[in-house]
């Protein structure tokens, strides 16, 4: 090995987005006639890597070597033309424009395509606009797109993640091909399955780092989550769980008879798929998933942002049919979302977003009753520790005192049901910690909450009860004590054996 | 298993080709109706000479309609076009006042590569700054207007009577087709035509349609928003010189109204405010339209005010139906 040039050297590749780095000192190797996965739990860097190597960012330093050579990569079209081809999780294709004339865009030939198309037994009308070609076979003619410019390295970003398996079966025969004929395909999934069927070697992200790089048919599942996971995390989050443990001792029982806070039945919506859960006053519960397993239809679809195609939601009993989500937060259930600017109004006073609710009833049109407003926004800056120094503007605020203010808004309305999408994103130790601590007096308060986050270690922490999602379907009801990260990745990855707790 | 999505007999042909330019048949089809009722209503004898002062009437819309769709097309919007044909109006009447008819038709062909150079500079602005297209365009409204009014402070100036002649007298073949058609035509097969379906022509849809999925499919982005408001600039710029030739008399207030009433024949011409959607064809009927409501408002000795109303509530009303129109077909499909 050493002997011969490497397609592709990344040497010590680094890229931050404000305080958030995204890679810290990532390495990776891609040998001639390989097949090479990119695997790491959310936010380990995968993304962030393939955006670099294809020149649509460009990272703060590192090295890339293209057989040997430095090379620039500046934007999309120079990396097609040093050889390196990727298919984007989002389809490059322009929604306005026809098939050939997406081709024609930029210099494919449009006879090429549809031979590569061919090869992969799929037809397609070149003559349809772009838009109504289903996502799937969009996906397949960026591919076969791709493939027409003979690439030495074809990026295949979670091009399974949509695609039906009869798809997904040509894709593995477009990498196998591949390979015979001597070209790379550097591969990024959540399947673990597929790596192991079909990459000849893998690297492992964890924390914008590369941790391995291995065989994955050796070892197979369990080493591959072991090194996503790391050893001390792994050591770490047994200590967490038993932490989680001691807490759910202390724990009151919930009332027998009361209905739940949220009953969800047979709900589908998105790519949610016969969804069934219920969530109790006083509990918190764990939503563990990877990225675009049903989680974001789950949310907007309980929110009101969304309208559910089937099932039903009861909220303390009663049926809620949100088809806006001033309906949802008149039943109680109320969203805390990830990005805090979706939730606030970034110029106004903190005062003025705490309140914003109120201000939609009818019965509070005429005179806003100052000071009752003034003591509620008081009480809840209070009792979260709200840091007021720039409340005049909210968008003045730290992100972890914008999402306390996201809190404190619906503290000061009252709800029953609080739905927190990734809380703690993006937000500094000290006041995720606050957060946690927060989510449990309020559910001690008799709140029920659904909690979903990208970082597995807070599950056993804060929630008694965590649900895995893979495929829009609920894999693995599992105690908080007993959500280990391990345990977890293993069912958001919908393995078998963890199944078993359904 | 032979997967045959999107390849589903029966979807292509007339079905697809009525979907797809229904709206600018549509708008063809409103502009006949309307000459018809115009037609009917005339009490004099109705004639070439009728069509011709039409022409003549709508032709700076024309162009002004074109120079907006252009760039609303790539997926941003042009304030700056009445002010860019203000400056080619009264720059082309102050300097060919004294110049031979060929001279006059060299200097016309240097103030349409003055408005693409300036239209280009403005992209450019927009591209470099980062700053919001609006508020680029609406600052080059107030510039470009200035300059106007620096070159020409009062109406004056002129064209040689050959120049005028061409472009409010002259006919071609028969008294019903006048020349400047031929011109107007010519200018859109030869500035956009040529480039609609070349890979140019392509970026700015693309551009417009979907800026990521453009960039990400390796189109150069930057550059081609500032050829969008090239020619913009470059069709404003002919349009100035339609205002030429159609008064004899550089006015460096004449193009104010046309900022407004491009985004309007635009819009009603079929090209989506969203970008990526659209043609020329259907502005340039919507243009005809909205310049014939007005003479037949005039004609009917309706109060220019209320006017004014129809003319909006036309434009809503077109829209919403069109509107509701696509939506049904979507849902039907």
């Amino acid at each position: 090995m050493t002997a011969t040039v490497s397609l592709l050297e990344a040497r010590d590749l680094a890229k931050s987005y404000g305080p958030v780095q995204a890679l810290r000192s990532a390495d990776l190797v891609i040998e001639p006639g390989e097949v090479h996965a990119l695997l790491g739990a959310n936010g380990a860097g995968k993304s962030t890597l393939v955006k670099v190597l294809t020149g649509v960012i460009s990272a703060d330093h590192g090295t890339v070597l293209v057989n040997g050579k430095p090379a620039r990569i500046g934007s999309p079209a120079q990396a097609a033309r040093i050889g390196l081809a990727p298919v984007f999780q989002d389809p490059a294709l322009v929604p306005d424009l026809t098939i050939s004339q997406n081709m024609r865009l930029t210099g494919t030939s449009s006879a090429a395509v549809e031979h590569e198309l061919r090869a992969l037994d799929l037809a397609v009308d070149f003559s349809d606009q772009a838009r109504d070609v289903p996502l799937p076979m969009q996906r397949m003619i960026d591919l076969a797109r791709a493939l027409t410019r003979d690439p030495a390295l074809l990026l295949l970003d979670e091009i399974t993640a949509a695609l039906p398996s009869d798809l997904a079966e040509r894709v593995f025969a477009v990498m196998q091909r591949s390979r015979e004929r001597g070209r790379s395909v550097l591969f990024i999934t959540h399947r673990l399955k597929e790596v192991i069927a079909s990459c000849d070697r893998a690297t492992i992200l964890r924390d914008g780092r590369a941790v391995a790089t291995m065989a994955p048919r050796e070892g197979g599942e369990e080493r591959i989550v072991e090194h996503m996971l790391g050893p001390e995390a792994a050591r770490a989050s047994v200590a967490a769980a038993e932490q989680g443990a001691g807490a759910a001792d202390v724990r009151p029982a919930a009332p027998a008879g009361e209905a739940p806070a949220l009953k969800v039945d047979g709900l589908f919506g998105g790519r949610v798929r016969n969804m069934s859960f219920e969530l109790r006053r006083g509990e918190i519960l764990g939503v563990a998933a990877l990225e675009g397993q049903g989680q974001d239809d789950l949310f907007a679809v309980l929110s009101g942002g969304q309208s559910p195609s089937g099932g039903e939601i009861r909220a303390a009993g009663r049926v809620l049919k949100a088809r806006h989500p001033y309906d949802s937060i008149r039943a109680g259930v109320v969203l805390v979302p990830a990005d805090r600017l979706h939730a606030l109004l970034p110029q106004r006073s903190v005062r003025e977003n705490v309140a914003a609710p109120r201000y939609n009833s009818f019965s509070r049109w005429g005179p806003i009753n100052m000071r009752d407003e003034g003591r509620r926004v008081r009480e809840a800056e209070q009792a979260l520790h709200i840091d007021t120094r720039a409340a005049r503007q909210v968008r003045r605020l730290s992100g972890g005192n914008q999402q306390k203010v996201t809190i404190a808004r619906w503290l000061a309305n009252g709800f029953t049901t609080m739905l927190c999408f990734d809380p703690t994103r993006g937000i500094d130790v000290g006041t995720k910690r606050q957060i946690y601590v927060l989510l449990r007096r309020l559910a001690d308060d008799g709140a029920a909450i659904l909690f979903f986050s990208s970082e597995l270690t807070e599950f056993p922490l804060v929630c008694d009860r965590v649900l895995t999602l893979f495929g829009g379907e609920i894999t693995a009801d599992l105690p908080g004590a007993a959500a280990d990260e391990a345990t977890l990745l293993r069912a958001m990855h919908g393995l078998a054996e963890s199944q078993a707790g359904t | 298993m032979t997967a045959t999505t999107g390849g589903a007999p029966g979807r292509g042909g007339p079905a697809r080709l009525a979907r797809r330019h229904g709206w600018t048949a549509g708008i063809y089809v409103l502009l006949l109706v309307l000459t018809i009722f115009w037609r009917s209503q005339t009490s004099v004898k109705w004639g070439p000479f009728d069509v011709q002062s039409l022409v003549i009437d709508a032709l700076p819309l024309c162009f002004a309609a074109c120079a907006q769709s252009i760039v609303i097309i790539s997926g941003g919007i042009d304030l700056s076009v009445g002010s860019m044909m203000s400056l080619a109006n009264v720059v082309s009447a102050k300097y060919m006042l004294h110049m031979s008819f060929d001279e006059a038709l060299l200097f016309s062909l240097a103030v349409v590569a003055g408005g693409a150079l300036v239209g280009a500079i403005t992209g450019f602005t927009i591209v470099i700054t980062r700053v919001a297209d609006i508020i680029v365009t609406l600052a080059m409204l107030f510039v470009l207007g200035g300059v106007a009014l620096a070159v020409l402070e009062v109406p004056g100036g002129g064209a040689p009577a050959r120049f005028q002649a061409l472009v409010s007298v002259d006919t071609v073949l028969t008294a019903w087709f006048p020349a400047v058609l031929l011109i107007l035509f010519g200018a859109v097969a030869v500035l956009w035509l040529t480039v609609r379906r070349a890979r140019i022509g392509l970026a700015i849809y693309a551009v417009g349609s979907n800026r990521p999925a453009a960039y990400l499919a390796g189109v150069d982005v930057k550059r081609t928003r500032v050829l969008a408001y090239a020619y913009s600039g470059a069709f404003a710029a002919l349009g100035g010189l339609a205002f030429t030739g159609a008064s004899g008399l550089g006015d460096p207030n004449a193009g104010s109204i046309y900022t407004l009433n491009s985004v309007a024949a635009a819009v009603l011409g079929g090209v989506s405010l969203l970008g990526g959607v659209g043609g020329l064809v259907g502005p340039i009927a919507a243009a005809f339209v909205l310049t014939l409501v007005k003479t037949l408002m005039i004609l009917r000795g309706v109060d220019q005010n209320y006017a004014q109303v129809f003319q909006g509530s036309l434009i809503v009303l077109v829209v919403m139906i069109g509107g509701l129109a696509i939506r049904q077909k979507g849902k039907g499909s």
